[in-house]
């Protein structure tokens, strides 16, 4: 009734002005695709890396921890007050918000998912999404509510490709993402600790018989997935800017990385980031910007539904 | 000694329930608490519907504010659009959303745990996304005005108390049928399926059909949440309806206690109402609320009407054993 | 019937029957006493938290400021203010329930705020109903258009931000803009308003770009623009979406200018967006280059005092959101004293009436002239378009 000439608007599925494809800034179509997928990639690295932190407490406990958005926004504030108040260089300030966001996570275990005796899943899961809005109101109460900025680690002069870019801190965020992959696959595959972590969540009982002590591997669960959400806090703080209330997006689309994946899978969650930052950026470049999240969703729930536990997840057999 | 033998009845305490409705705003000293009531009533339709869901039957659903702004949203544009009356509103929504939840519902169900978890929550996403961009109809981000006020059949709900009871009369019926499924032979078919799904598919089960038309109940008690809540505030927009309320519908199912109507309520009361209390903390508002979750949680792992429920029997047990102590001859 | 025969339902119900009394029993003990004539109340609703909670906040430690700075000075015609605020949190139905408390429970005399376009619109229903006067610091032209008996509202409007930035446009013979906005209120209102006008500034709009306000990278937009004949971009966001854009700008090479809203009024986007926001535009309160005002303005006083008195009370630079909950305050506070001026009890319709007639109110947003037909009472020479220069801004015109 208000605005009645709206009425006579039709969707508009695309740019007003048809397919870009004049190039009158120097930019092909060609170029322009490539641009969206390198920042498809860099933005679903991201993903990947919060993923990863779901996983890792998957892969120990079973539990989907809602609080995993928030270690990523404690990563980028504590760097930011490690810069600000010790005068520390990025890497040092980094590192300590690193070990710092291990001893929440190590005190989010100790505190509020130890104590309940014999808890149902969606209990902890209650109990996880408690932490996460205690940890934001207490955020935003250190640090305020304006965003903080973060120096690129090494410069903001792009590296021209092929006629697009590369901005030098999408190199850093890829390659943090593989290395924290890559360890972690190291580490759940091949080392003892990494073994009995899994056991340990797999056949709590099992393990216990062969001497796992399953409190100590969640602890040190909650303390690694820490350190992976910090340090992706870290280091897409050059691009996106640090602020209280960041986690709850970042670990929303995590989660969705990881279950796309195949939720524990160590290679799906790289896999599932990548494809949703993609999906993402060529829906926005292609189709529409306004709509790109629901391009997104749409595209992954018909991947769930013909592959329901998810691309690298393995089928289970159903327990009776 | 009438009550007491009243409540033995399976429905007697919903008869006092809807007495307890009835005279409940004679205890408010303020027309303002009314409006609390309302929201707490708008939201217990909703959080009962979701307890048949996921209490009941087992099925997540991270993404039920969707349903509830589909309701409000249909109704609240053939009002403000083409001055539709409210009643047509509801209609309309609730034969729109139940084709649609019936559609997403079959794939959807399919999935378990966690990978529905994410294929609701996805829905609610897209659905709020369309609210957000769909603005020649939704009126966008900034909202729509001109949703006309509550009108049934002629009569108005023009003031804070009518419209409570008439909120009060939804709630009443969405309770009673939802007890009537809950004591039904779908009430057992369902609890089967939480169970376990292959042991109740081995007894005849056909869980499928169940668990979608429990998850359509459920979306089309939201849907008439929404079409409560746009007569009532008259204004929508997207953020009422986004990932956060959903969070917060599952936070009161849980809270409340899972797998019960009465708990659902309870949940939805004391959620809705918790920052009326918290205002005293001032900023430190949100941290508390969120303490409070946890705390909750870790004391009564099985929600607070359970754990309320443990709690008194413990109480009277231990008062029946001072009772023999204290006279071993009876 | 012994206690242990309490049937199950039976005995739920009994224990709901407890919890909701002793709720309602709290409510009752909550409940405020009735309004003592000693005090002039003044309902705000700002969104202290949430979303838009980097506006709100500086409102409520304006509002907050001037209740205490007022009544330190003695009060209205020597009858002391007092403030009541509520947390909207940016979401509609707090806010209506925040109103209506503020109606029903506290009985104001006047409600200022909420803080973004979204709420104020949710409550005008509310406040037309109740009949009591609210001044709204939102920026969104529908508040106060069609007019309201009971609505006002501080802030220039978003078709003065826009008219300000096309009027440049046009100046500089630009006919080809691109457009990039936040999928929120604020944005929403932006782009509405960018498309309604750009014709009569002869402009073309050839993308019309969204972003979420948590988005971490928006070059894939940019990309696009980039891909168009496009001879402007205009930016429509708060906080850290424009300085993210401005960056993205930078590294993609692109060489056309940027135009922010007036929504990166702050010294934060300077600092966010670094030396990538050199060069770039903005429409602004003259509150952010209050120093380089020539003396003559009339609004110079005003907004020096406030930006040293907040600042001095908060340890954190003032902004012009604060200074919407400002102008709305003694507004409010001008209308007490004119009524009273006039011999007239200053019940909320004689409040109403007083607001209407305010002329020559020099606020932080500019000189308030209001009338039956205008509600805003300001003129787009509120705004003056700055430059980003040095880390600094300076005045484009």
């Amino acid at each position: 009734m208000n605005r009645p000439q709206a009425l006579c608007y039709k969707i508009k599925w695309g740019p007003d002005t048809g397919p870009p494809r004049y190039d009158h800034n120097n930019m092909t179509f060609e170029q322009q695709i490539l641009q969206y997928l390198i920042t498809g990639v860099t933005v679903g690295s991201i993903y990947a890396l919060i993923g990863m932190g779901f996983n890792i407490i998957y892969n120990s406990t079973e539990i989907i921890n809602f609080a995993q958005g928030e270690f990523v926004m404690l990563g980028g504030l504590l760097t930011v007050s490690g810069m600000q108040l010790l005068h520390l260089p990025v890497p040092f300030a980094a590192i300590l918000a690193i070990v710092g966001v291990s001893l929440i996570g190590i005190t989010l275990d100790r505190a509020a998912i130890r104590p309940p005796k014999d808890p149902s899943p969606i209990t902890l899961i209650i109990i996880t999404i408690g932490a996460s809005i205690f940890i934001r109101g207490m955020s935003s109460l250190i640090w305020g509510k304006e965003p903080y900025p973060i120096p690129a680690f090494s410069g903001e002069e792009p590296i021209p490709f092929f006629g697009a870019v590369i901005q030098p801190q999408s190199v850093w965020v890829m390659g943090v993402a593989l290395i924290v992959v890559l360890s972690l696959r190291q580490f759940f595959g091949r080392t003892l600790t990494g073994k009995a972590m899994m056991a340990s969540a797999v056949q709590p009982r099992a393990a216990k018989l062969v001497g796992i002590e399953a409190s100590y591997m969640v602890l040190l669960s909650f303390a690694l997935s820490g350190a992976v959400g910090a340090a992706a806090g870290i280091v897409i703080a050059p691009m996106s800017m640090v602020q209280y209330d960041m986690g709850v997006m970042m670990g929303l689309k995590g989660f969705c990385a990881a279950i796309i994946g195949g939720i524990g899978h160590p290679l799906g969650v790289v896999f599932g980031g990548v494809i949703l930052g993609i999906v993402e950026s060529l829906g926005a470049g292609l189709i529409s910007s306004g709509y790109k999240d629901a391009i997104a969703f749409v595209i992954l729930l018909l991947m769930l539904f013909f592959r329901p536990q998810g691309i690298l997840g393995k089928t289970k057999g159903e327990r009776v | 000694m009438m009550t007491l033998s009243l409540m033995k009845k399976p429905l007697a305490g919903f008869v006092l329930f809807s007495i307890l409705l009835l005279l409940l705003p004679f205890t408010v000293t303020n027309d303002y608490y009314i409006n609390v009531l309302i929201i707490i009533g708008i939201n217990s339709i909703i959080v009962i519907g979701l307890d048949l869901l996921v209490g009941y039957t087992g099925q997540i659903s991270l993404g039920h504010a969707a349903f509830y702004g589909l309701g409000a949203y249909i109704t609240g544009i053939l009002s403000a659009r083409w001055a539709w009356p409210p009643i047509g509103g509801l209609l309309i929504s609730l034969v729109m959303v139940g084709i649609l939840a019936f559609l997403i519902g079959i794939p959807t169900l399919k999935l378990h745990g966690h990978y529905l978890a994410m294929a609701t929550l996805g829905l609610g996403i897209i659905v709020f996304i369309f609210f957000q961009e769909l603005d020649f109809l939704t009126g966008g981000p900034s909202g729509l005005v001109g949703i006309a006020p509550m009108s049934l059949f002629g009569i108005p709900f023009d003031s804070d108390l009518s419209y409570y009871y008439l909120v009060s009369a939804f709630l009443l019926a969405t309770l009673l049928l939802s007890i009537n499924v809950v004591r039904s032979r779908v009430g057992r078919a369902l609890r089967a399926i939480h169970g376990s799904e292959v042991a109740a598919s081995v007894l005849g089960v056909n869980i499928s059909r169940f668990k979608v038309g429990i998850f359509v109940l459920s979306a089309l008690y939201a849907v008439t949440a929404g079409w409560l809540y746009a007569h009532y505030i008259t204004f929508i927009s997207p953020s009422s309806f986004g990932f956060m309320f959903s969070i917060k519908l599952i936070t009161m199912v849980v809270i409340g206690s899972l797998g019960s109507l009465w708990g659902a309520i309870f949940g939805a009361a004391l959620l809705t109402s918790l920052p009326e209390f918290l205002v005293v903390f001032e900023n430190y508002e949100t941290s508390v609320f969120g303490l409070i979750l946890i705390l909750v949680m870790i004391f009564m792992p099985r929600g607070l009407m359970r754990g309320l429920e443990d709690l008194i029997k413990r109480m009277i047990d231990l008062g029946r054993q001072n009772l023999k102590e204290r006279s071993p001859t009876s | 019937m012994s206690i242990e025969r309490m049937g199950k339902i039976g005995g739920k119900f009994l224990l709901l029957t407890i919890m909701v009394t002793m709720v309602a029993m709290l409510s009752v003990s909550c409940a405020k006493k009735a309004k003592t004539p000693e005090e002039y109340k003044i309902g705000a609703i700002f969104a202290s938290t949430g979303p838009a909670s980097m506006l709100g906040l500086p409102e409520k430690n304006t509002a907050e400021m001037l209740e205490k700075s007022i009544n330190e000075g003695g009060g209205i015609n020597g009858t002391k203010v007092k403030l009541v605020f509520y947390d909207t949190g940016g979401d509609a139905t707090k806010t209506v329930t925040a109103t209506k408390k503020l109606i029903e429970k506290d009985m104001v005399d006047i409600i200022i705020g909420p803080t973004t376009s979204g709420n104020s619109l949710a409550i005008i229903d509310v406040v037309e109903e109740a009949q009591i006067p609210l001044i709204s610091a939102a920026a969104s032209v529908r508040i106060i258009q069609p007019v309201k008996t009971w609505v006002f509202k501080t802030p220039q409007t978003d078709v003065m931000a826009v008219e300000k930035i096309y009027e440049k446009l046009q100046k500089d013979g630009v006919k080809k803009i691109a457009i990039i906005t936040v999928s929120n209120g604020f944005g929403d209102s932006g782009r509405v308003q960018l498309k309604n006008l750009a014709s009569k500034y002869g402009l073309t709009i050839v993308a019309d770009e969204r972003y979420g306000g948590k988005d971490t990278d928006m070059t894939v937009q940019l990309t696009k623009i980039k891909g168009t004949d496009a001879e402007a971009i205009i930016a429509w966001g708060t906080n850290p979406g424009p300085a993210v854009i401005a960056k993205n700008r930078k590294q993609l090479g692109i060489t056309i200018p940027l135009y922010n809203s007036h929504g990166v009024a702050s010294k934060k986007f300077i600092e966010l967006a670094g030396d990538s926001s050199e060069g770039t535009y903005l429409p602004a309160g003259k509150l952010l280059i209050v120093d380089q005002l020539a003396d003559t303005d009339p609004q110079k006083k005003v907004l020096s005092e406030y930006k040293w008195d907040y600042e001095a009370s908060f340890n954190s630079p003032a902004n012009t959101f604060g200074g919407h909950a400002y102008d709305a305050f003694w507004i409010a506070v001008k209308a007490f004293e004119n009524a009273l001026k006039n011999n007239r009890e200053p019940t909320k319709e004689a409040i109403r009436d007083e607001i209407e007639k305010l002329q020559g109110f020099v606020g932080t947003g500019g000189i308030f002239n209001f009338s039956p037909e205008d509600h805003n009472g300001l003129t787009k020479e509120g705004f003056v378009l700055v430059k980003i220069e040095g880390g600094d801004w300076t005045l484009a015109e």
